[in-house]
């Protein structure tokens, strides 16, 4: 047998109460691909920064190809042969491919022999491992997956055998992953090591050899991928049994509740963002809307929420609002109905620094339940912010935590809870488990299933392509701003979404 | 309105474009690694008071001007503490630092030399003399009658301290430093987006330090310019808003060195007909105020912000403190 290229033992570390990770041991072997799967907050993060000489662990051990070693910051990680490719990437936006491959790893005090040497061997990277990049291309102007491309060259230019992605597959499209995972398919091949951090059960299962699982900070079980499945995984996760698929019946759609009719939005830089928009959201369904980030899904539920300015008719039962003015606005809104669980719940969904219940009353300010009088009634709103709270299983179902204190799923809860409750008649909700725990991301679904059960009009924007499939009654796909068709779920495939995702007619596919 | 006047005015804006020059490159080197510096202004009033100061006492220009760039670093140091070590507000750092150096010159020249907040005017090696190049005409008589090129030479090229033409030369300097060096790649990275230079393995307090200490080493050298070159000795304010000017000239330029060259000297040819506005009078047949002289540097400057000419995008980590995240 041989020895493992990486070995972690008794790795712990704890940022003040909070134990990130405990007594934590792995071995990875070489030329496979692992798999580390857990919920957010089990502490994967926290243990990738450590190899990464972002923190330094309390205690504990590490080794690479068997000989211990310090790692104290990101130049000794570098050194010992590790790369790590960031969920967010860290490239210089307006720096060519190159410029960005050489950065920190120059030759000498003056750049054009580095620039040179680099471009060489760029090229033969390219050929060695399929990945082929335009080395004079500018890294705002090319698309997600090549800048990913660009991460991995960076880490192979600096002769890294262990390679960490983090979430690598977030902003991609199927067929952009697809090719992301040939390509670590063929990194193995070489004989590199690929350690790939997920929470996506689907991709554990396509690519990897081993997976290990997190939980709360520890490394809870290790097993090779072929004697596992999802359900399996799930279960170590979370700790209980978890419904991966949505339980729901079929959708009995009513009268049409949104219209929207040949919607146009320019944004401030004058690119029109959203080219002509028509769909119908009816009574008891939810129509999702698939597509990759940036394709004006955001700015569709802008316009509808009211937050953005936008050219064309929407009409809501049957009467039209304004999109632009006075009367355009988050209050207008939701005085006809229309709740809105914004895409970003850190930017848009709450205040970070104020209180849960002050969170809670937000857009509802004006409620009479809220008031007496010229004062806002603050004892009611507590009041009625613990009852959200424990109804939605908020955890702690503390009203006077600022919202920062609480964990993603958490937070993405008291949003919920916030728009839901007042019993709208159409919900728009943007990304509703992006960075939400498997456990929540389930009670989130129960939730907005039921307010479709009974009776509201749901439209949903998700980047998540198993989220759509599941949870939607119809899904019409975004692609540069246009509406590129729309499928039932039951007849249709990731596959046939993926190309229309990617601005393909999936009919002529 | 004679070619002659015409050099008179073109040499009299070199010479109110150095400081300007030298201010805004030392702004270019700070904001291009991601630290806002509104105290350059600051920086130069005590340089210019320390290089009066020390060159009056000791008699020696060089020593004045060690002392005000060394005036001026110790500034810089304190922004660099407050901005990068402890991550406070850039703005209200560079802020402080002004108003420091308005009433701390003030109050230490009048104690140290009781000449109403002046320092005592200085003289012979005690200040930057012209350098006269070769064959140059010094006598006004002489010039009148020499023919265009012997003039240009004489009046424009010849006969400016050493430092204006050593800020002529940063120029292409600092050019081939931000593009042409590891150092300047880096430094340009760390003002865009420093969690790449940090995960690269690259220390960004080092980096934005050294951008920092440059910045104070220009400003020094502007500072010590106003008081031993542009002027014989240090008066109280005698900077007058010329750190502002520069970093207006710097959103001029777009963060640039060579546009960095063209906007000082705009904005200088506009200082220096505000020193002569009889010619200006007598050119277009018009009375022209010299405060809209005076303010037309910050209105062009709100007019390239306000987008009209081109756009202006500074550093994109520009002002903000770098907090390592995972």
């Amino acid at each position: 047998m041989t020895d493992p290229v990486l070995e972690l033992s008794g790795i712990s570390k704890a940022f003040g109460p909070v134990q990130a990770n405990k007594n934590i041991s792995l071995r990875v072997m070489p030329g496979t691909i692992h798999g580390i799967i857990g919920e957010n907050g089990a502490g994967k993060s926290t243990l990738m920064s450590i190899l990464y000489g972002f923190y330094k662990a309390d205690s504990g051990t590490i080794r690479i190809k068997g000989r211990e070693i310090q790692i104290a910051d990101s130049q000794a990680a570098i050194a010992a042969g590790i790369g790590m490719v960031f969920q967010h990437f860290k490239l210089v936006e307006n720096f060519t491919v190159l410029e960005n491959v050489v950065l920190g790893a120059e030759d000498g005090r003056l750049l054009r022999p580095s620039l040179a040497k680099a471009r060489a061997e760029l090229k033969a990277l390219a050929e060695d491992y399929g990945l082929n990049v335009d080395p004079d291309a500018i890294i705002e102007e090319i698309g997600v997956g090549m800048q990913q491309r660009v991460e991995i060259l960076k880490a192979l230019y600096r002769r890294a055998e262990i390679l960490i992605l983090d979430e690598p597959t977030g902003v991609l499209t199927p067929a952009e992953a697809d090719q992301l995972f040939r390509i670590l398919a063929r990194l193995r091949e070489e004989g590199k090591t690929v350690i790939l951090i997920t929470h996506k059960l689907r991709e554990i299962m396509e690519i990897t050899d081993t997976v290990s699982v997190m939980r709360r900070g520890e490394m809870t079980a290790t097993v090779k991928t072929p004697d596992t499945s999802p359900e399996h995984l799930a279960e170590l996760m979370v700790g209980r049994k978890v419904l991966l698929q949505v339980d729901k019946v079929p959708a009995t759609p009513g009268k049409a509740m949104l219209e929207v009719e040949n919607l146009k939005v320019t944004d401030s830089k004058g690119v029109e963002r959203l080219k002509g928009v028509s769909l119908e959201v009816r009574a008891g369904e939810i129509l999702g809307i698939a597509g990759v980030a940036g394709n004006g899904q955001s700015e569709l539920l802008e316009v509808l929420g009211g937050m953005r300015a936008g050219r064309g008719k929407v009409r809501v039962e049957g009467a039209e609002i304004d999109l632009t003015g006075r009367n355009s606005n988050g209050q207008t809104r939701r005085a006809r109905g229309i709740a809105h669980v914004p895409e970003d719940r850190q930017r848009e969904g709450l205040i970070m620094d104020f209180f849960a219940w002050e969170n809670v009353a937000f857009g509802y300010h004006h409620s009479a339940a809220y008031n007496r009088g010229l004062f806002m009634d603050n004892a009611a709103l507590q009041a009625d912010t613990t009852a959200k709270m424990e109804r939605f299983d908020v955890r702690p179902p503390n009203p006077w935590l600022t919202a920062k204190n609480f964990s993603g799923g958490n937070q993405q809860k008291i949003v919920v809870a916030r728009e839901i409750e007042q019993g709208p008649k159409i919900l728009l909700v943007g990304q509703p488990t992006r960075g939400v725990d498997i456990g929540a991301i389930e009670f989130i679904h129960k939730q907005i299933v039921t307010l479709r059960d009974q009776g509201a009009a749901i439209l949903l924007v998700s980047v998540e392509l198993d989220e759509i499939m599941s949870l939607s009654d119809r899904i019409a796909v975004m692609f540069d701003g246009r509406i590129m068709g729309e499928r039932m779920p039951q007849d249709t495939t990731v596959q046939e979404l993926g190309l229309l995702m990617a601005g393909m007619n999936g009919k002529a596919a | 309105m004679d070619f002659l006047t015409l050099l008179q005015i073109l040499d009299a804006s070199l010479r109110l474009a150095t400081p300007l020059l030298l201010a805004c490159l030392a702004g270019l080197f700070s904001e291009r690694a991601g630290i806002f510096d509104i105290g350059l202004e600051g920086k130069m009033l005590v340089a210019a008071f320390l290089a009066g100061a020390i060159a009056a006492t000791s008699g020696n220009v060089w020593l004045g001007l060690l002392a005000g760039i060394g005036a001026s670093l110790m500034l810089s140091v304190v922004h660099g503490l407050a901005s990068i070590t402890f991550r406070g507000n850039q703005l209200i750092s560079g802020v402080a630092i002004n108003f420091f150096a308005a009433g701390l010159t003030v109050v230490a020249s009048q104690s140290w030399f009781g000449q109403g907040g002046r320092t005592p005017q200085l003289s012979g090696a005690a200040r930057f003399d012209p350098i006269i190049w070769p064959g140059a005409i010094t006598k006004i008589k002489d010039l009148r009658k020499a023919d265009p090129l012997d003039q240009a030479y004489s009046e424009l090229l010849s006969g400016h301290a050493i430092i204006v033409y050593a800020a002529l030369l940063l120029v292409p300097l600092s050019w081939w430093v931000l593009y042409r060096t590891r150092f300047g790649l880096r430094l340009r990275a760390v003002g865009e987006n420093p969690a790449a230079v940090d995960t690269a393995g690259i220390s960004v307090v080092r980096l934005r330090y050294s951008a920092v200490l440059i910045c104070g080493v220009l400003c020094g050298i502007a500072g010590a310019y106003l008081s031993t070159a542009l002027q014989a000795g240090f008066v109280k304010d005698m900077t007058a808003g010329r750190g502002y000017i520069a970093l207006a000239a710097l959103i001029f330029a777009k963060w640039r060195p060579w546009y960095a060259l063209y906007a000082c000297l705009l904005f200088g040819f506009l200082q220096a007909l505000a020193l002569r506005p009889d010619v200006l009078e007598k050119a277009i047949g018009l009375k022209v105020q010299v405060q809209l002289l005076d303010a037309l540097p910050y209105i062009l400057t709100v007019i390239i912000l306000a987008g009209f000419v081109g756009k202006a995008i500074p550093p994109r980590a520009g002002g903000e403190p770098y907090v390592k995240e995972r």
